[in-house]
């Protein structure tokens, strides 16, 4: 087998598949977590899912909470904000959110007063909850889509196994960042939606590029005699392909760490998204896909052999 | 023997492509146009619903609401205003760089239909009696601006004018000029009110029969010189719904601008220094391609007129990663051929060759996904969608050929022979073949 040439030049092996079963219990635990986590305290969904608006004022001096509020009562109609948060950097952006929309005066007064105010136009935002559900719907039916897209391109390039376990990953990354908003509580708008549509993208080209080599190492289905030389097929390629996992993780983590210390508020929780989303891409690619397939793959060697025994007899 | 003549060649596309990058990049960033939230504006999502019970909304309604949308856009001087349908019943008014939002969105959800109705509220004469683009300021006696506009029959006016003195009596003998005239609206009611809805209530003493009918209230100049653009631009077919709106202030825009700008750099520059620590030699020339590629992204996206969003960066940023990734994969594979023991020249012909496979599996599957979000997705999940497709494609190009290109000139040149090194190889790594 070749196997054992690759082998060679790697210092060592670590036997990944051998602790699968933990691997599938921590998988397990926080899909646990985050499915009770989602069913009880849910997302902190932003203006862009809930019917409301949102006005966001950004001044040159640092803002107080109070301060804020007394502005709002100062305005003509007496608002009161359901909610104010503070943002930028030493406070000088305040978001405040109305549960209800305000109607067109009523912004049109809150534009005036902060302009003379503070010297700049507010962002304001209403949306009714339907549009913002409809992306959400939307984004999800996509995802489905392109899962099924992916299952076919993967099936005839590979072998449907493979693209089973990918769809498989790509779902779990998803929910990972899903699950890890509904933990932080960090507010999620339509910008997540496209960082959960990114991890996507970027998870099915990690999870293939380790299938790949588990592909190329992978000897005719005859010479795998026992489930230990499959663990040891991808064992030896997940050890091979560890390096270009962990560079390429890292400098899209780079990039993705400056975004969300440097970058704007606007885009922090996308920043965020990305970051969580990349290190559960590159676990899942791992920890996940490959373990499944071991598994799944032996019990159809398994049956295919059970099914024709003759063929497997040795020529005499 | 080395061949120096391949050197010269690397040495000859490298300055060739700085001669066309360097001159040209800032034509083409300044020229990428700005979403809202990098430029500030403001945005309408417009639920289109019939005026008339039974009336259908068609394709062709929704076409014609979009030009006379964007006959109004053009009143308020917006040089690229983004107009477009969405499903079967929504219209989104994309305005970047709009100052004035609050009489933007006045002029915009106007459905501008004037209509003359007596005291009672019943209405003689509607938007369709007049003719087109027949509306312009004039100054009455006293200098205050009145807007004109003619009918498409002289004798209708008499009449109406006619029956209103035969009908009513003074007071009430008054000709009630309406704009957006909603069931329920009442002239008694209004007629109350400091600030009537209606624009006028001239009252009439004796048959007027004229084909121009002066509009009087109190106009400014500007004011005057709206109305009568609105109706000449035509009224829209249907009537328009606001479901959502955004509005950005463009200081804010502009802070958000500076900082992913500031952010971008910072990123791609730890990636850079990482490939150069790591890979060496090699990456500098991942180096090399990777800022082919950024240039070429925003000039393939300048050229197809994508505007730029915030996740648009973003998938910018990601696609440098996706193009860093394909180097990685290819220098892995590399490395991996020379540990073998193999030759400089034959680990990188091998390394080039196995990579390629792995390289298109991963690009298409992540195209695949691109696609599909653009296909399905709305506004700013489909500007992302659109980043990605254009990096990913640039990518397989700058990242795939670009480095293969300039890569394989030195390798072919053989000034690496035996120099392990320079792919970040240590020699006690290697085994014999």
């Amino acid at each position: 087998m070749n196997l054992n040439n690759s082998r060679k030049i790697l210092k060592r092996v670590i036997p990944f598949v051998k602790f699968r079963n933990v691997f599938f219990l921590i998988t397990l635990a926080y899909i646990l977590a985050g499915g009770i986590l989602l069913s009880t305290i849910g997302l902190n969904l932003g203006i862009d899912f809930q019917s409301g608006s949102r006005v966001e004022v950004s001044a040159d001096e640092p803002l107080t909470e109070e301060q804020v509020r007394s502005d709002f009562e100062e305005v003509e109609g007496n608002l009161e904000p359901d909610d104010i948060t503070l943002g930028g950097d030493n406070n000088t952006i305040a978001s405040a959110r109305f549960i209800g929309e305000l109607s067109q005066e009523e912004i049109a007064a809150v534009q005036t007063y902060f302009e003379e105010e503070y010297g700049s136009v507010p962002n304001t935002g209403t949306v009714s909850p339907q549009v913002g559900q409809e992306l959400a719907q939307n984004a999800f039916i996509s995802v489905l889509i392109a899962s099924l897209g992916l299952i076919i391109y993967i099936t005839i390039r590979f072998q449907f196994l493979y693209g089973v376990a990918s769809i498989i990953a790509l779902l779990h990354d998803a929910f990972f960042i899903i699950g890890f908003f509904s933990l932080l509580q960090v507010e999620v708008n339509v910008p997540f939606i496209a960082a959960v549509l990114t991890i996507v993208g970027y998870s099915i080209n990690d999870t293939i590029v380790t299938f790949d080599r588990i592909r190329e190492n992978m000897p005719p289905a005859e010479e795998i005699e026992s489930f230990e030389d499959l663990a040891e097929v991808v064992d030896v390629s997940l050890n091979q392909t560890l390096t270009r996992s962990i560079n390429t993780v890292l400098t899209v983590v780079f990039a993705a760490a400056a975004l969300f210390i440097f970058g704007g508020e606007g885009i922090r929780s996308f920043s965020l998204a990305l970051l969580v989303g990349l290190v559960a891409g590159t676990y899942s690619s791992i920890f996940l896909a490959a373990q499944l397939w071991v598994i799944w793959n032996w019990k159809k060697i398994k049956r295919d052999r059970e099914k024709a025994p003759a063929e497997e007899e040795p020529e005499p | 023997m080395v061949k120096k003549s391949r050197i010269v060649y690397f040495f000859l596309i490298i300055f060739a492509l700085a001669a066309l990058m360097i001159p040209t990049s800032e034509k083409i960033v300044n020229g990428i146009d700005l979403g809202l939230d990098l430029q500030g504006g403001f945005e309408v999502l417009y639920e289109v619903e019939p005026q008339e019970e039974g009336q259908e909304i068609t394709d062709e309604t929704l076409q014609n609401t979009v030009a006379a949308l964007t006959q109004r856009v053009d009143i308020l001087g917006v040089s690229e205003p983004n107009i477009t349908i969405e499903g079967e019943d929504r219209i989104r008014v994309q305005l970047a760089g709009v100052e004035d939002q609050q009489s933007a969105r006045e002029l915009l959800s106007t459905e501008a239909n004037l209509s003359i109705r007596d005291v009672d509220d019943n209405e003689r004469l509607s938007g369709s009696d007049i003719q087109e683009n027949s509306a312009s300021v004039n100054f009455d006696d006293s200098n205050n601006p009145i807007v004109t506009v003619s009918l498409r029959d002289g004798d209708q006016f008499g009449e109406v004018t006619e029956n209103i003195i035969n009908e009513y009596q003074p007071p009430d003998n008054r000709l009630v000029i309406w704009l957006d005239y909603e069931e329920g609206d009442s002239y008694e009611e209004e007629a109350t009110k400091e600030d009537p809805k209606f624009i006028s209530a001239p009252a009439v003493d004796e048959p007027l029969y004229t084909q121009d009918i002066q509009i009087e209230g109190d106009f400014s100049v500007e004011e005057a010189e709206n109305i009568a653009d609105i109706l000449n631009s035509g009224s829209l077919p249907v009537d328009l719904e606001e479901v959502y709106s955004n509005s950005v202030g463009a200081s804010l825009g502009e802070q958000a601008m500076d900082k992913t700008i500031f952010a971008t750099i910072i990123g791609v520059g730890l990636i850079f220094l990482f490939m150069l620590v790591f890979y060496r030699f090699t990456g500098f020339i991942a180096v090399l391609t990777l800022s082919t590629y950024i240039y070429f992204v925003l000039a393939v996206f300048n050229f197809i007129q994508g505007v730029l969003t915030l996740p648009g960066i973003a998938a910018l940023v990601l696609g440098v990663g996706m193009a860093v990734d394909a180097n990685i994969i290819t220098y892995e594979r590399i490395k991996e051929e020379i540990k073998y023991g193999r030759s400089i020249l034959s680990a990188y012909r091998s390394g080039a060759r196995r990579s390629l496979g792995t390289i298109i599996d991963a690009n298409v599957t992540t195209l695949i996904a691109a696609g599909v979000l653009f296909y399905f997705g709305t506004s700013s999940v489909q500007g992302f969608a659109l980043m990605l497709i254009v990096s990913i494609l640039v990518s397989f190009i700058t990242a795939v050929l670009g480095t293969r290109l300039l890569l394989g000139l030195w390798v072919n040149s053989r000034i690496f022979n035996k120099k392990p090194k320079v792919f970040g190889v240590k020699e006690r790594d290697i085994h014999e073949p």
